[in-house]
């Protein structure tokens, strides 16, 4: 017999359809921001639009609208259906949701006015702060709540991931955000001079270490099996993989300060832990993608494994590429350069964006009552698109970057440099162009989404599924 | 015996890297094969129902 007792797809379908609007929004500012770099007086010097207040509202915007509310929506239904039980906590789940929207607003609104604690990430000022912090403790009370009501013995390995990514997350912004307020809207960090680099570096990197991957790689071990209707490559490997990700990614953060005053023993460690990275991020990216293994043609036809399996591909190209940036003298020619900002992207919209859209184009249907999506075409369009996107963009701030690198640091003989600065925006100015192309190619294959969702969506009927019993209760 | 920060670190290091050979020890180790196999289906399984290997006792 079944509980009548429905599983809660509510807080999953509002944060859901908010992936896609906070997708759309983060990705178009980005587009902007792209267009300004090609033609400076695009937004006619209107302080509000200039690219220093535009950027962070960029990153803010894909990293925790968009990324967040993909986490939030793949983490509450995974952790549901393999628990066999609603989530836990109520109201609270609601209560994350609007919580999580307020402080979107509040960033889409403090940033473009210049209201800015400039750490990269980290920008948002103390009141924002806190809000953050009760809606984060919040999602660890609802998610882990939900584990503790489990009906399964077992913990799923994806629900470790998720469950490691927000008790990091909540460590992270409670260490980097210690501040001291001097007015309602300024505050200043509690750290000086090197402290602070560090501390911001621990958390920018963990950022990108729990909030982007671990997270993401919750919502690979949950949807890639799905998908591809069959269990995990190895369940063994998953489970090294997630003690060997967590105890590396920590250490990992001063590589971002290679060449500065952190002292060089903290450097090295930065570096070393970096390269040790590699091993357990391609642990888990063929995992991921060997899962496939007895099933490959299923992604000749089915475009929503295509999504996954190409994000785990540029997965391991990043996590290929960061190690090898975080050398020390690879990193004397990258660092400051457009290559980082290749980097970053093939990590942003090739592996972070394509997994959540297709664990997106996954979940809609089943939250509408729908079989699947109202166009599967559209859904091989918009992975082409979003694949050649992605492929401009980065290939073209690869070459710019290392241009970059190779024109600052040229001397003549008499030790003179070779170039000006301002020659070496000259030489890539064509190369924003292509980048451009790339991130609007990009954009163009959200709004493909975008209407493909609305499609399956209007006058569908949001549908509730029943929570399902254990097997000896029938 | 004076005990100095380095002996300490290096200490912490063959500690931590014992560690992580057990966990791997632990994952690979044949008397857990079975159960991790049956871990590894709940996720295709909570379309269905619950194998009473994986129920939670008590519950």
């Amino acid at each position: 017999m079944q509980e009548q007792t429905t599983y809660n797809y509510k807080v999953v379908r509002q944060f859901a359809i908010m992936t896609l609007v906070w997708g759309i929004v983060g990705m178009a500012v980005g587009v902007v921001l792209a267009a300004q770099l090609l033609w400076p007086d695009l937004t006619y010097g209107i302080p509000w639009l200039s690219y220093g207040r535009l950027r962070p509202l960029h990153t803010n915007a894909v990293i925790f609208a968009f990324g967040g509310c993909a986490l939030f929506a793949s983490s509450y239904y995974a952790v549901q259906r393999t628990s066999h039980t609603r989530l836990f906590g109520g109201p609270l789940a609601a209560f994350t949701f609007w919580g999580w929207q307020l402080v979107i607003v509040l960033a889409a609104v403090t940033l473009p006015l210049g209201i800015t604690t400039g750490k990269e990430y980290a920008e948002l000022e103390w009141p924002i702060d806190i809000l953050i912090t009760l809606v984060w403790v919040s999602y660890a009370i609802v998610f882990f709540g939900t584990v503790a009501t489990r009906k399964v013995a077992h913990i799923y390995v994806a629900n470790w991931f998720f469950g490691g990514f927000i008790l990091t997350v909540a460590l992270l912004h409670l260490v980097n955000s210690a501040e001291i307020p001097v007015s309602f809207w300024k505050s200043y960090s509690a750290y000086a001079g090197v402290q602070d680099a560090m501390v911001q570096w621990w958390y920018g990197h963990n950022a990108v270490g729990f909030f982007l991957t671990a997270g993401f790689l919750g919502m690979m071990y949950y949807f890639v099996p799905k998908q591809a209707g069959r269990p995990v490559y190895s369940y063994r490997l998953s489970v090294v993989h997630f003690w060997a990700l967590i105890f590396t990614y920590m250490w990992a953060g001063p590589h971002h300060l290679h060449y500065t005053a952190l002292p060089d023993w903290a450097q090295s460690i930065g570096m070393v832990f970096s390269l040790i990275l590699l091993a357990p991020s391609w642990g888990g990216m063929i995992n991921g993608i060997m899962t496939l293994s007895g099933a490959w043609h299923k992604l000749r036809t089915d475009p929503i494994l295509k999504f996954l399996i190409t994000s785990l591909s540029f997965y391991g190209m990043s996590t290929f590429e960061g190690p090898m940036m975080s050398i020390k003298t690879v990193n004397s020619l990258s660092h400051y350069t457009d290559w980082t900002i290749g980097h970053v992207h093939s990590g942003a919209l090739g592996w972070v964006a394509m997994i959540s859209i297709g664990s997106m184009y996954y979940l809609i249907p089943r939250l509408f009552g729908r079989a699947e999506m109202h166009s599967v075409k559209l859904i091989t369009v918009h992975f082409w698109v979003a694949t050649i996107g992605v492929v401009l963009y980065i290939a073209a701030m690869w070459i710019a970057g290392v241009m970059q690198g190779l024109m600052w640091r040229a001397v003549n003989p008499d030790g003179t440099l070779t170039y000006t600065f301002v020659e070496s925006v000259k030489s890539t100015y064509p190369f924003y162009a292509i980048r451009l192309l790339g991130g609007t190619m990009y954009l163009g294959g959200m709004l493909i989404m975008a209407y493909n969702t609305w499609k399956t969506v209007v006058g569908a009927k949001a549908v509730d599924a029943p929570i399902l019993r254990p097997a000896a209760a029938h | 015996m004076d005990i100095s920060i380095t002996d300490v670190r290096a200490w912490m290091t063959i500690l931590q890297m014992a560690v992580f050979l057990g966990i791997v020890w632990w994952a690979y180790g044949k008397a857990r094969k079975g159960r991790f196999e049956e871990a590894a289906k709940i996720v295709l399984e909570d379309e269905e129902f619950v194998r009473p290997s994986q129920q939670r006792p008590g519950k």
